[in-house]
């Protein structure tokens, strides 16, 4: 596929992959290139040596940046990412790791300082774990928040919302009340990778039966014998319901006709017009 | 003294012990920049630890823009650094185009390249008036104030606002530019610039106390700005010739031909004119731009990206669909996952995309410049007086917006 876009163009060294590939053995899960960026997968025990060869035998010097990211359905949910710069050859790579809540990823401060911050960054918002970082305290987020906010399963809301409390005179935390509830619009099309669970929509995927089911007898249908002119005769012969027919009911209302007028009204004015003419004002 | 006297002694004077004390420098102070909180440890007046204690603006816009549509996510992007709005649209949009593999008209190109300059120039402004200021002078901040409100003039009258401008579209910009809007800017390089930049930086660069306060200070080798991830001015202050614009260029920038000024010192004074230096060699890049601009689209033809404009959608069928499912849908863009990294005018500003498929981005990693470089303030602020400390952070140039993120 030919470059049409005009993004950073950086140095494509011939081969590279598989010299990366090569250097670093047994230590590397996956390789792959893909829009122009090589992406190294590597075995989480091994990231701190990957790096240091990377860096050491391979000239890239700069540390730029670690990623984290949530992908829940995976086994291992999370992927820390690191992105390399060389500056004497001009490239750049990807590396990354895959990590569970409780599997600590080894800390990369010992080949660049400015590791500290960036994994602390990736433990405050997702939570996952970097061994030997001596200062793993939150960064982002505020003194005491509970939680790791980027993960996919924490809502865009939060839980807390704080103020001023002007009777405590100090700042407190309530749970969040939204005046309206947070919308997220759905635009994709019905027809192209929407995947809308109507419901009804789970009888469609019943599998089969082998034989249909049947009523190939009376007896089977559960419904009794059939019926006869018995059905017909009464009962009793006083069958309260032909008993009463319409006979004490409640009689209707009196018609109102003559009902008596309302009384003569009071005073000597009759006419009202004048009390709802604006005045004059002469 | 033989002679009895003795010397009238402070009343401290022989105590044992002397020890240090902490106090909190921020989270409002009008030096921090922004909402920083740094947690010194003194010994007197040297500073012995500083602790920066950063996040007080955290926003969570990475978040956010899992949220959003690509296109509703790039305002997002000026919000970062508010002082260089449209270097930080550069990246993300460069991001999506390297993802689409999207091919951008040369004129786009070109408006891009001079726009993010005339933004490196109003972000240097205020960060050269900001640290001018810090260390104790008034007049040339509001000087260079003139100039930067200049630039804002102008990205209003590009985009309609002044800051947060959301111009760059991935595959083009959003409108073209008014043809009197370029001759205005050539004529702003040719005479205002000079006369205004000129004269406020006479006053500071050659000034004793100016000098007195940033020469040898927060001195870093060029070893240690590699190892703490430096990029942008303060990796050149330290004399390595590092610069993304050159070493990988996007858009344009192959075809400009332009300067990487490079400091000998490394001290703060060093990162202050490296930022004067580099304002020069903006002015240099636009002029190019205004001088070899073609005419022509100003964004992608390609009508799954870029959406028509309002007289054509009047007109035609096919165009109404498309404006319609592009600003309630969306566009989609390609699975996969790229870097890419810019050169903003406080240093590598980069994008790390992921996308599913989807409408929207999956994971958007924004690399702010302000973190690598705060995180060094330790390092950098160690044995250093309490007021050099002011100068340093200056001398960074960090924006809290971004940082924070």
């Amino acid at each position: 596929m030919s470059v049409l876009h005009s993004a950073p163009k950086f140095t494509r060294i011939d081969g590279l992959k598989d010299t990366l590939a090569g250097a670093l053995g047994a230590m590397l899960v996956d390789v792959r290139e893909e829009h122009g960026e090589l992406l190294l997968t590597v075995h989480r025990d091994s990231i701190e040596d990957a790096l240091r060869l990377l860096r050491d035998e391979h000239g890239y010097q700069q540390l730029m940046e670690i990623a984290g990211v949530d992908y829940p359905s995976r086994a291992e949910r999370f992927e820390v990412v690191y992105m390399l710069l060389s500056l004497t050859k001009n490239s750049r790579i990807i590396v990354k790791v895959t990590a569970a809540e409780a599997t600590p990823v080894p800390t990369v401060t010992t080949l660049w300082p400015n590791a500290g911050w960036l994994e602390r960054e990736v433990f405050d918002l997702y939570g996952v774990v970097f061994a030997g970082n001596a200062d793993l305290r939150r960064i982002l987020t505020d003194y005491g928040f509970e939680g790791h906010p980027f993960r996919k399963d924490f809502p865009l809301t939060g839980y807390v919302e704080l103020r001023y409390s002007e009777e405590e005179q100090r700042v407190v935390y309530e749970p969040v009340e939204l005046a309206q509830d947070l919308r997220s619009f759905d635009f994709l099309s019905p027809w192209e990778g929407a995947d809308y669970v109507l419901p009804g929509d789970e009888k469609a995927d019943t599998p089969p039966v082998d034989e249909a089911k049947t009523t190939d007898s009376p007896k089977e249908t559960g419904a009794g014998a059939k019926t006869d002119e018995k059905a017909d005769e009464k009962v009793s012969a006083a069958a309260p319901a032909e008993e009463q027919t319409g006979k004490d009911r409640t009689p209707a209302p009196e018609p109102t006709e003559d009902r008596k007028d309302r009384p003569e009204r009071k005073g000597d004015t009759k006419d009202t017009a004048a009390a709802t003419q604006p005045k004059n004002k002469d | 003294m033989a002679h009895g006297l003795t010397i009238e002694e402070s009343p401290t004077t022989g105590d044992d012990e002397i020890t240090n004390y902490t106090i909190n420098f921020g989270p409002q102070h009008p030096a921090a920049h922004g909402v920083l909180r740094m947690v010194m440890e003194l010994d007197g007046e040297i500073v012995e630890r500083v602790d920066p204690h950063v996040g007080l603006l955290h926003r969570g816009t990475e978040k956010l823009i899992e949220h959003k549509t690509y296109l509703q996510a790039l305002p997002y992007f000026d919000r970062l650094d508010y002082c260089s709005p449209l270097c930080q649209e550069h990246s993300y949009v460069l991001a999506i185009e390297k993802l689409l593999n999207l091919e951008v008209p040369i004129r786009a190109q070109y408006l891009r390249v001079l726009f993010a300059e005339l933004t490196r120039m109003s972000n240097h402004f205020l960060n050269i008036g900001a640290h001018v200021m810090d260390v104790g002078a008034m007049t040339p901040n509001l000087w260079v104030f003139e100039l930067r409100e200049d630039c804002m003039n102008f990205f209003e009258r590009a985009s309609g606002a002044r800051m947060h401008s959301a111009w760059f579209r991935p595959g083009g910009v959003h409108q073209d530019v008014p043809e009197k809007l370029l001759v205005d800017i050539g004529e702003w390089l040719d005479n205002r610039v000079p006369e205004l930049f000129g004269d406020a930086m006479s006053l500071v660069m050659d000034n004793r106390i100016f000098k007195q306060r940033n020469v040898d200070i927060a001195v870093v080798s060029r070893e240690d700005a590699i190892k703490w991830g430096f990029s942008g001015p303060l990796i050149r202050a330290a004399g390595v010739p590092w610069d993304l614009r050159k070493s990988q260029p996007y858009d344009v920038y192959d075809r400009m031909d332009f300067e990487i000024p490079v400091g000998t010192n490394s001290d703060c004074y060093d990162r202050f004119m490296v930022r004067v230096q580099e304002v020069y060699q903006s002015a240099k890049i636009i002029k190019q731009c205004l001088a070899e601009m073609p005419s022509g689209p100003i964004a992608s033809d390609d009508r799954k990206v870029s959406p028509p404009k309002r007289g054509e959608m009047k007109q035609s069928m096919e165009a109404l669909i498309h404006h319609f499912k592009l600003y309630t849908e969306g566009f989609h863009v390609p699975a996969g996952e790229v870097y890419v990294a810019t050169e903003s005018p406080k240093g590598e500003f980069g994008v790390y995309l992921v996308s599913d498929g989807s409408n929207k981005p999956y994971r958007c990693k924004i690399r702010p410049t302000a973190f690598s470089h705060l995180q060094a303030m330790d390092m950098m602020t160690k044995g250093h007086m309490l007021p050099d400390a002011t100068a340093i952070l200056g001398a960074i140039d960090v924006v809290f917006g971004e940082c924070d993120r």
